[in-house]
């Protein structure tokens, strides 16, 4: 690291703690106290130290830790500047990069990386690129295509056989992976030294859970945001909670304070609340399960199934562009979350002639075929991006819904702006029934909050 | 108690704890900072030991609190010694209630429990609060005074102050969120599991008579196992006991029939096992 001075790590440290809060990580000025007194016991001689030490002071749990990497990463680089020399010569590179991935050795494989970038990542009028690509780095390196040569390499070197051996291929394959992530580092490195570290750290370095879009999670990305499914849940029953106990002060009831207030000669000392019946409010949910926003329903159906015990009956209905229910696919135990889209699309039907969705279709079936589970005690979710395919909308059969059921909710994952562009009916529903946005797992988690009954 | 970093990894390799610089680091930190550290990870991989070991290396008294569901703080921080004070009650029959008051509720009939014990006298201490994620979450917020200020109140006694600060360490197998204000006041530790080299030397280190060769291989099968999708991956604990067993059974190196008559010491489950198998192409001999 270059020489650094006080005032600039302080400036430094505060920068990464922003970089950090803008990603929705929640640290106070105390931790940030605690940072710089970490930075103070262990000084800067070794960055890895440095990173374990700030990650304990800043960090309160692992979810944190990748985004929290890369923007230590940004902040306290490892270098600055281009590499000294480097042959830019394309097979050298990769001669010693399958030596490096052979013998597994990470400090070469991060020199390598450096070089790769350096050497083949720029684009734009040379020299002095205008930015610093990865993708274009690795795509001319194919790191990927070295397999073979590496294990044949390894092999060679060791005899082979062995039980073990059969390990190898994954292994390297592990190695190639964390070698593309070092590029992947180093690139936005060298971007944010040309366009300034608070601007990258914001844009370039991927969210925290639970701000990804539902829509463009990668599949990694919803595991993850599954994981977070009982957490939610337990926050979201306690709130409910509270939100009953503050229901069940309520309103005053004037007969019974005043026949209450007899026996003090008309004075009504106490006065007495209404008392409200306990009902246990009933959930509907249709879910669009089409491809598009399977992610969304999903995970959803997961969350409201985790509330379960919060009502008396929870019934949740599937839609491509037929409806059918599939509570019982979602049984308490049963629920396998990796494997509940899948399952619900082979033992339900939910297409007909065609297997793109259609609301008014689906909508159809459902009043007509389940005007049963609807009543006025029931609260109605409907969740889905409200894309017919052209088809018609049927508004009848959600003027019927919203007439037969307590409250009718939609939960669109799809951004606001977007509402009523190409194929969407988000805005003719909208004018029928209250319509959501919920992109993210923080939407997801005020509005049910929120919209819940209780 | 500790000096640098690499302070903190030779002692207590010296005591058998073989630290990755994540954990020596921060054990530094929680030293230096004067904070409570928290550790999370799986199961098995020495978040306990790691209590243990600094215990030993500090030469410290090591108090342990394991949390489960339901305790509560009559068990976590003082209780009154209520048979004692009745007779001591009746023994003093004709004093003033002035008298029996002040005295019933003094230090001689107070039980401490772990929490007080830990901040009170002058001997250098390690608190360990085991498995806090199994406790209620009400438990959680009598952690809190003690955590931050490293205080206990006792109404009847008033406040009583550590004079020397306890290390403490929180263990969590994150089956339950801890709560906020708990996480804010300690060091955050996430233990995973080791990298390859790491776990080697751990290996060689906890099962002596070992062979290198046989310690790798060892070592790089449960890494694949890890790498599957398993309902519960082995742990480095499991990897300790399979070389035990190893090398109770007399192999020397690892071959399909070893490997399938003992897979039942890393993996607990079933299904795991002939998911395993199959991956592994046990069948294939």
């Amino acid at each position: 690291m270059n020489a650094v001075t006080d005032q600039d790590l302080a400036a430094r440290l505060a920068g990464l703690v922003d970089a950090l809060r803008s990603h929705g990580v929640r640290i106070g000025t105390g931790e940030t106290v605690d940072a710089a007194r970490a930075v103070e016991a262990l000084g800067l001689a070794d960055r890895e130290l440095l990173r374990e030490g700030l990650a304990a002071t800043v960090l309160h749990g692992t979810a944190e830790r990748p985004v929290f990497d890369a923007v230590f990463d940004l902040y306290f680089p490892r270098r600055t500047g281009a590499p000294e020399g480097g042959s830019g010569d394309r097979e050298d590179l990769r001669e010693r990069l399958a030596a490096a991935l052979a013998d597994d050795d990470t400090v070469r494989l991060g020199r390598l990386a450096v070089e790769a970038v350096d050497g083949f990542g720029g684009y734009g009028s040379s020299p002095g690129s205008d930015g610093w690509s990865s993708y274009q780095a690795l795509d001319r390196i194919r790191p990927q295509t070295l397999m073979a040569r590496v294990r044949d390499e390894v092999r060679g070197r060791d005899g082979g056989g062995g039980f073990a051996d059969r390990f190898l291929e994954d292994e390297i394959r592990r190695r190639i992976e964390e070698f593309r992530r070092m590029v992947a580092v180093e690139a936005r490195r060298r971007v944010a030294e040309r366009r300034g570290r608070d601007e990258v750290a914001r844009r370039t370095v991927a969210p925290t859970a639970d701000r990804v879009d539902f829509l463009f999670a990668g599949k990694d990305r919803l595991a993850e945001l599954r994981r977070t499914v009982q957490p939610l849940a337990r926050k979201l029953a306690t709130r409910l909670a509270a939100r009953r106990r503050r229901a069940a002060r309520g309103t005053i009831d004037l007969r019974r304070t005043l026949r209450g207030s007899l026996s003090t000669g008309g004075v009504p000392m106490r006065p007495v609340l209404r008392r409200r019946r306990p009902a246990r409010p009933e959930l509907v949910l249709l879910c669009d399960v089409s491809g598009s926003v399977s992610g969304f329903s999903d995970f959803t159906m997961l969350l409201v199934q985790a509330l379960h015990d919060q009502f008396s009956k929870v019934r949740v209905f599937a839609f491509v562009n037929r409806i059918d229910e599939v509570t019982g696919l979602l049984e308490h135990g049963a629920a396998d979350a990796e494997g509940l889209g899948a399952r619900i699309r082979s033992e339900a039907t939910l297409t007909g002639w065609h297997g793109s969705s259609d609301y008014g279709m689906a909508l159809g079936e459902f009043t007509e075929r389940y005007a049963d589970a609807v009543g006025p005690r029931t609260t109605v979710f409907v969740l889905g991006d409200a894309r017919t395919n052209m088809g018609d909308p049927n508004l009848a059969a959600v003027r019927e819904l919203v007439r037969r059921a307590r409250r009718v909710h939609w939960l669109n994952p799809e951004q606001r702006s977007l509402w009523g562009t190409g194929d969407s009916a988000a805005p003719e529903y909208a004018q029928l029934l209250e319509m959501h946005e919920c992109r993210t797992v923080r939407q997801l988690n005020a509005l049910v909050g929120r919209l819940l009954p209780v | 108690m500790f000096t640098s970093v690499d302070d903190v990894s030779t002692r207590l390799a010296e005591t058998g704890y073989l630290a990755s610089p994540a954990v020596a680091t921060t054990v530094f930190l929680a030293d230096r900072l004067g904070k409570p550290l928290l550790v999370e990870g799986p199961a098995g991989v020495g978040k306990t030991e790691l209590a243990k070991a600094v215990a030993k290396v500090a030469g410290a008294r090591l108090v342990r609190l394991q949390c489960y569901e339901g305790v509560d703080e009559s068990r976590a921080l003082y209780e009154w010694n209520h048979a004692k004070q009745l007779l001591r009650i009746s023994a003093g029959r004709d004093e003033s209630w002035d008298e029996a008051r002040t005295d019933i509720f003094s230090e001689e009939f107070l039980l401490p429990r772990p929490l007080l014990t830990a901040i009170r006298g002058d001997d250098p201490k390690v608190l360990l609060i085991d498995e806090t994620d199994k406790a209620d979450v009400e438990v959680e917020g009598l952690l809190l005074e003690v955590l931050s200020d490293f205080q206990v109140t006792v109404p009847e006694l008033g406040t009583v102050t550590a004079t020397r600060r306890p290390f403490v360490v929180l263990t969590s197998n994150a089956t339950r969120e801890l709560s906020e204000a708990l996480r804010r006041r300690c060091l955050f530790l996430h233990i995973g599991f080791p990298d390859a080299e790491l776990e080697r030397r751990i290996v060689r280190l906890k099962v002596p008579g070992i062979d290198t060769a046989l310690a790798e291989s060892v070592v790089r099968v449960v890494g694949a196992l890890r790498a599957m999708d398993l309902r519960k991956v082995p742990s480095v604990a499991e990897t300790i006991d399979w070389a035990r067993t190893l090398l109770a059974l007399g192999a020397g190196t690892l071959d399909e029939t070893v490997v399938r008559d003992s897979l039942g010491v890393i993996l607990k489950h079933r299904d795991d096992i002939q998911k395993a198998a199959a991956k592994l192409d046990l069948d294939a001999v």
